[in-house]
C-alpha cells in the first residue's frame, strides 16, 4: 500500500497572553496509507482539532514536515477537505448550488453531472432545490459530505462530523459513510471522542494522550464490515481503548 | 391575565386613537386644531386637485435618488472596511465622528454647495442613510462565521469571488437590516429637507399649508400620509428578509 499522508516530527504550541507557550503537539510522527481510514481518539482538549488543522493546511506547524502524496502541505486545498461538527454548508444557496459553487472552473456539463451524482450518492437527489435551513441535521451532514466529495479530494478530514447529531442519526450516518466508502474509497482521517464510532469505521485507531499530544497506541481493527458492536472482538477492543484513555480503571 | 399569544387588533388601537383625538377636539372646543374628519376632507380636496400625487411623487423621487446613491456607496465601502482591518482602522474614527451629526445640521452647507434645487435634499438623504448602511454592512461582515470562510478557502475560493460570493451573502441579513434602517432615516429626513426652499414634496406641503393661512387640517393630513408611506416602505423592506438567501439567518 502506498503512503498518502506522512507527518514527521510535528511540533505545535500556542502563544499565551502572559507570554508563555502552551505546547499542544510535541514530536508527532505517523503515516496513513492510500484509502486507509484512520480514527484519532483522545481526551477532549488534547489537540486533535489542531492536528487536523495542520494536516489540512489551516495552520502551520512550528517544526516538522507534512507531506501529502509526496507534496508538502502549505495551505488548504481542495485535495484535502475538512468537515467539522459545526457544519459549513453555505446557508444562502440551495443544496444543488452548494455543490456546483465549489466546482468553479469546471464546465457546465461537468458541474451538472458531478453535482447530481454526489447528491444521489448521499440520497439527497430530491432535495437539490432545498435551502440548508429546510434540511434536518442528518441531511445537512450528508450534504456536507456530498459537497466535500464533489471536488474529488484525495483525503477527507473529519473533525467530530456527527457530534451534533442525535444518537440514532449518528448510527445511520456511520452506515452511510461506510456505504459511500465502498462505492468511492477515500483516504480518511476521523477525529472523534466516540470509541464506538472509531471501532465501527476505522482500519486503524490512534489512541492519543493528554496534551502535549502523543500517540500512545495504534490499534489495528481486523473485523470485517459490517461490524457489530456486540462482536466479542469489538467489545475487547473498546475495553482496551477505554482503558488506555483512563475511562475504565482496573 | 392576558396570555402572550392573545392579541389586540391593531385596527382597534387605531380606532381608539382616532376616537380619543375626536373627543379631545370636542371637549377643548379648539378652533385651530383640526378633528379627524377635517383631515379626511382636507386630504380629499388635495387628492382631487392632483397636488397630493405631485407632492408624494416629488418626495419619493428624492428619497429614491439619495437612498440608492447611499446604497451604491455604503455597501462596497462597508464590505471593504469589514474585511480589511487596515481600512477599518483608518476610516472608522472618521465615520464614527460624522455619524452623530444630525442631517439637519448639514442643511446650511447643502444649500451652500448645491443650491435650493433637488440636489440639496438628495444630498441630505444620501448622507443620512449612508451611515446606517455602512455600520450595518461592517457589522454584517464582522459577524460572518469563520467556518464559511474556512470552507471557501478549503475549496480554493479566494479574492473577489470569496468577497462577493461568500462574505457578502453571509453578511446579507445584516446588510438588509442596515438597508431597512437607512430607508427609514431617508424618509425621515426628506420631509425636513423639503421644508427649506423647495416648492414640492410632503415637507413643503406641511410648511406651505401652515404659512398659507394656517391650514392645520392639511398639515395633519400630510403627517398622516408621511406615516402611512413610511409604514409601507418598511413593509416592503421586510419582504426582503423573507427571500430564501437571507431568511436562513432568521430561522436558525
Amino acid at each position: 500500500m502506498s503512503v498518502d499522508i506522512e507527518a514527521r516530527d510535528l511540533w505545535k504550541s500556542y502563544r499565551l497572553d502572559d507570554g508563555g507557550a502552551l505546547p499542544v503537539i510535541e514530536g508527532l510522527s505517523f503515516s496513513v496509507a492510500r484509502h486507509e481510514f484512520v480514527a484519532l481518539v483522545g481526551p477532549s482538549g488534547c489537540g486533535k482539532s489542531t492536528l487536523l488543522d495542520l494536516l489540512a493546511g489551516f495552520q502551520r506547524p512550528d517544526r516538522g514536515s507534512m507531506t501529502f502524496a509526496g507534496q508538502p502541505v502549505e495551505r488548504p486545498s481542495p485535495k484535502g477537505i475538512l468537515i467539522t461538527q459545526k457544519g459549513s454548508v453555505f446557508p444562502w444557496i440551495s443544496a444543488w448550488r452548494n455543490l456546483t459553487f465549489v466546482l468553479n472552473g469546471a464546465s457546465q456539463e461537468e458541474q451538472t453531472s458531478r453535482a447530481s451524482h454526489y447528491l444521489e450518492l448521499v440520497g439527497l437527489q430530491d432535495f437539490g432545490s432545498a435551502f440548508p435551513y429546510q434540511l434536518s441535521g442528518g441531511m445537512l451532514q450528508r450534504l456536507e459530505l456530498a459537497r466535500a466529495l464533489v471536488v474529488k479530494p484525495d483525503v477527507l478530514y473529519m473533525d467530530e462530523p456527527f457530534g451534533s447529531l442525535d444518537a440514532l442519526t449518528r448510527l445511520r450516518m456511520r452506515q452511510e459513510l461506510l456505504r459511500i466508502r465502498r462505492e468511492e474509497p477515500q483516504t480518511t482521517v476521523l477525529v472523534t471522542h466516540d470509541v464506538d464510532e472509531a471501532i465501527a469505521l476505522a482500519d486503524r485507531v490512534f489512541v492519543l494522550s493528554e496534551r502535549p499530544m502523543k500517540i500512545t497506541r495504534i490499534v489495528d481493527i481486523h473485523v470485517d464490515h459490517p461490524r457489530s458492536m456486540a462482536d466479542p472482538r469489538a467489545v475487547d477492543l473498546k475495553d482496551s481503548i477505554l482503558r488506555d484513555l483512563g475511562a475504565i480503571k482496573d | 391575565m392576558q396570555s402572550r399569544t392573545s392579541r389586540v387588533s391593531p385596527y382597534l388601537v387605531v380606532a381608539i386613537l382616532i376616537a380619543a383625538w375626536w373627543a379631545v377636539i370636542r371637549l377643548s372646543g379648539t378652533r385651530i386644531f383640526p378633528g379627524p374628519w377635517d383631515v379626511v376632507l382636507g386630504t380629499m380636496a388635495l387628492a382631487r386637485e392632483g397636488v397630493l400625487v405631485h407632492h408624494i411623487a416629488a418626495s419619493l423621487m428624492r428619497v429614491a435618488a439619495g437612498y440608492f446613491g447611499a446604497v451604491a456607496l455604503a455597501i462596497p465601502l462597508g464590505v471593504a472596511m469589514g474585511w480589511y482591518p487596515p481600512i477599518y482602522r483608518a476610516l472608522n474614527p472618521v465615520i464614527q465622528m460624522l455619524r452623530p451629526i444630525s442631517p439637519i445640521a448639514w442643511i446650511p452647507l447643502a444649500i451652500l454647495w448645491f443650491g435650493v434645487g433637488n440636489a440639496s435634499p438628495i444630498f441630505l438623504i444620501l448622507l443620512s442613510s449612508f451611515f446606517p448602511l455602512v455600520v450595518g454592512t461592517i457589522a454584517g461582515v464582522h459577524s460572518v462565521e469563520r467556518q464559511y470562510i474556512r470552507a471557501a478557502e478549503n475549496f480554493g475560493i479566494t479574492g473577489m469571488k470569496l468577497l462577493s460570493e461568500v462574505v457578502v451573502p453571509a453578511a446579507m441579513a445584516q446588510i438588509v437590516t442596515g438597508m431597512r434602517i437607512g430607508l427609514g432615516v431617508a424618509w425621515l429626513v426628506v420631509v425636513a429637507a423639503e421644508m427649506v426652499a423647495i416648492n414640492s414634496g410632503l415637507g413643503y406641503l406641511i410648511i406651505d399649508s401652515r404659512n398659507a393661512g394656517n391650514r392645520y387640517d392639511l398639515v395633519v393630513a400630510a403627517m398622516v400620509i408621511i406615516g402611512v408611506i413610511g409604514f409601507c416602505l418598511d413593509l416592503l423592506m421586510r419582504r426582503m428578509e423573507r427571500v430564501d438567501s437571507v431568511r436562513w439567518r432568521y430561522v436558525r
